[in-house]
């Protein structure tokens, strides 16, 4: 059993990094907040980098990789808050043309009748009709939502990709709450030496690295139960490790300038994706009776 | 990124799980919790198997795979645990076989294999708990003794051992970690006194030993004097990457008989009981992953524990506890009956988040190994 990264995963691994790291900054996401709207350039760089075309075969112009690498993508994607129809669009490339080298960008009506940058796709998979905008809590996602729609199948792909969305955002969130205790001082010492601080940030750690594990556990088996469990743990991970994260940050982590509120605003939008996560509740329920 | 086993590993398991199904129903009935020499000849029984079938050896020198499938199918299998060989087996063979002189080694570590002597551990003090080198008992050199005096507290199979791996403050002017040595008493040597000290749940699982001018003699020692801190570390860490594999496992036996006793007596119709079982499944399923993934990072790095072993051990302690609390409310009236399945187990559960490093400890471990926070006052 080699349950570890390969050392071809983790080349890809950095090279996500280090392209989203050129491209989307924290000057980037700041930008983005002020100006939204969909960078159709960075789209298409995307698109040429394969992040669309990943799972797409070889023989049909895709890169031709597994489940487990679209994860180690999504999870950067979500560490660095990439804004668009991600998991929409890499869903929809080899069947919506144009959709995998970026062309052309998808959004789709997921199961719970949310619909996400709907004005700013050029395909729309599932039926928008009557579709209603919302005063999106999201600064960077502009959201619409199908009255009447929710009855659709849950595509477990998408669950699991945007559960390493989560992971990518509860890793970040420790990140950036580690690197404010460690700096910021109060009573003369840094607050990270404070165990009540110290404590949030392990937490947030612990939560963290669970998801992980089964985050990617579930994109090697592929199985729904386990992609189930996986979007359990990486809602939870991302969300109360945003708001711990906010909270390690102060009076600062309350204010539109810190980035910490885009990650937490980011896992709510995420967590509410398919109807939220009582199905899988439900599923894994069932599960235990099988 | 793989979760298939090797070959090796499968017929591995294989071959246990055919042997394990052969022994089983040769094993004597199991003893009431109160009989402790029944215990103790039950518990050395077993490992007398696995040494007579040649697994006497897995928790030492087996591949962290190779242990994680061990504890998964003897636990599967319903085979007994290491019981009384708990000490001796997961934390005083260790030591000696990476510490021991090789006289030492010879003397201690086939007794332990062959399922015939019983260690405890003396470390833990009533004023020396998480800040464990604060411990107090004192060993004073006497021609070739130590003559130790002092007391220990949380000493499981006291009652029964015939060693302890003792920690003795040698140099009480010493800064606290470089004061300690590492000793094997006898526990029938004069001078040793066992209470039984009884738990919540009732049961007398760990005594208190006092020793009164105990003499242990100087080749009984392992490793230098005042070194005892660093030869007890190298082995502390030795099993916390496979040390819950079989409670996981068992754990999850446990919530689908919960979840079937909901579903017999009506509370699964609440989707709020319903949910929260489904919850404890995503826990223990990932639980089970990290178990996974910790054993294969310790399998890449040449069996060295990682940082891995806290993590989920503040997890992992939190998950069962909340895995009996949710079996309480599936029980309603009959949680509060001592004689219905669960109910001790959940008064043991409370044990997990204090024994071996309490949450908080572990989270302090945490932030500042893992997260590089700073030490505070």
């Amino acid at each position: 059993m080699r349950f570890q990264l390969t050392d071809d995963q983790v080349a890809l691994r950095d090279g996500v990094r280090g392209l989203l790291a050129r491209r989307f900054d924290g000057a980037a996401l700041r930008d983005a907040v002020e100006a939204p709207g969909l960078d159709r350039g960075l789209w298409r760089e995307l698109g040429a980098a394969g992040f669309f075309s990943l799972r797409v075969p070889e023989a049909d112009g895709g890169v031709g990789l597994g489940l487990p690498e679209a994860v180690l993508v999504f999870e950067e994607a979500g560490r660095v808050l990439l804004p668009g129809p991600l998991v929409a669009t890499h869903l929809a490339a080899g069947v919506v043309e144009g959709a995998a080298d970026g062309e052309v960008v998808v959004a789709g009506v997921d199961s719970g009748g949310l619909v996400e940058w709907l004005d700013a796709a050029d395909v729309v998979r599932g039926d928008a009709s009557g579709a209603v905008p919302l005063t999106s809590v999201d600064p960077l996602t502009p959201l619409h939502r199908v009255p009447g729609a929710g009855a659709r199948a849950v595509d477990p792909v998408a669950v699991l990709l945007t559960a390493a969305e989560q992971l990518g955002t509860a890793t970040r969130a420790c990140e950036l709450a580690v690197q404010h205790a460690r700096t910021r001082e109060q009573f003369g010492q840094p607050i990270g030496a404070f165990q009540a601080v110290k404590h949030l940030c392990a937490g947030m750690l612990v939560r963290a690295e669970t998801a992980r594990a089964a985050v990617y556990a579930a994109a090697v088996t592929a199985d729904p139960v386990d992609i189930a469990a996986a979007r359990l743990l990486a809602d939870e991970a991302a969300e109360r490790g945003a708001r711990d994260c906010l909270q390690v940050h102060g009076g600062m982590g309350f204010t539109w300038e810190c980035e910490v509120q885009l990650l937490l605003k980011r896992a709510w939008v995420r967590a509410r994706r398919g109807g939220g996560g009582a199905e899988s509740e439900e599923s894994l329920a069932a599960d235990l009776l099988a | 990124m793989d979760l298939a086993y090797t070959p090796e590993e499968e017929e591995f398991r294989a071959r246990l799980r055919e042997w394990l199904a052969k022994a089983l129903p040769t094993l004597p009935p199991k003893p009431s919790p109160q009989d402790w020499p029944g215990r103790r000849a039950y518990d050395l029984g077993w490992q007398r198997m696995l040494y007579d079938a040649g697994y006497a050896h897995v928790h030492w020198d087996a591949s962290p795979t190779t242990r994680l499938i061990f504890l998964e199918e003897t636990e599967t299998a319903g085979a007994p645990y290491v019981g009384a060989g708990f000490v001796g087996l997961l934390h005083a063979g260790p030591t000696v076989a990476a510490e021991g002189t090789a006289e030492q080694r010879e003397r201690w570590l086939p007794p332990i294999l062959r399922g015939e002597e019983v260690w405890c551990q003396g470390f833990s003090e009533p004023d020396a708990g998480s800040d464990l080198a604060a411990l107090r008992t004192r060993a004073r050199r006497d021609g070739d003794d130590y003559v130790v005096t002092g007391s220990k507290i949380w000493t499981s199979h006291a009652e029964v051992a015939d060693w302890c791996e003792l920690l003795v403050r040698t140099d009480p002017a010493a800064p606290k970690h470089r004061g300690i040595t590492w000793l094997a008493m006898p526990m029938s040597a004069p001078g040793v006194e066992v209470r039984p000290l009884r738990t919540l749940a009732g049961s007398t699982e760990f005594a208190e030993v006092f020793l009164d001018e105990v003499r242990v003699p100087v080749a009984n020692r392992v490793g230098e004097e005042n070194d005892g801190w660093r030869v007890t570390m190298v082995t502390l860490s030795f099993e916390r990457g496979t040390a819950f594999v079989g409670e996981v496992v068992a754990c999850r036996r446990v919530l689908r008989s919960v979840a079937a006793e909901a579903r017999d007596n009506g509370w699964w119709d609440d989707p709020s009981v319903r949910r929260r079982l489904g919850r404890l499944n995503a826990e223990f399923r990932a639980l089970w992953r990290l178990t996974q993934w910790n054993v294969s990072e310790a399998e890449a790095s040449g069996g060295v524990p990682g940082v891995g072993g806290s993590v989920f051990k503040l997890r992992y302690s939190h998950a069962r506890q909340e895995l009996y609390d949710v079996a309480a409310e599936v029980l309603g009236v009959e949680s509060l009956d001592l004689e219905r399945g669960w109910v001790l187990e959940r008064l043991s559960s409370l044990s997990y988040t204090i024994a071996a490093g309490t949450s908080q400890i572990q989270r302090n471990i945490v932030a500042e190994r893992v997260l590089g926070l700073p030490k505070g006052r």
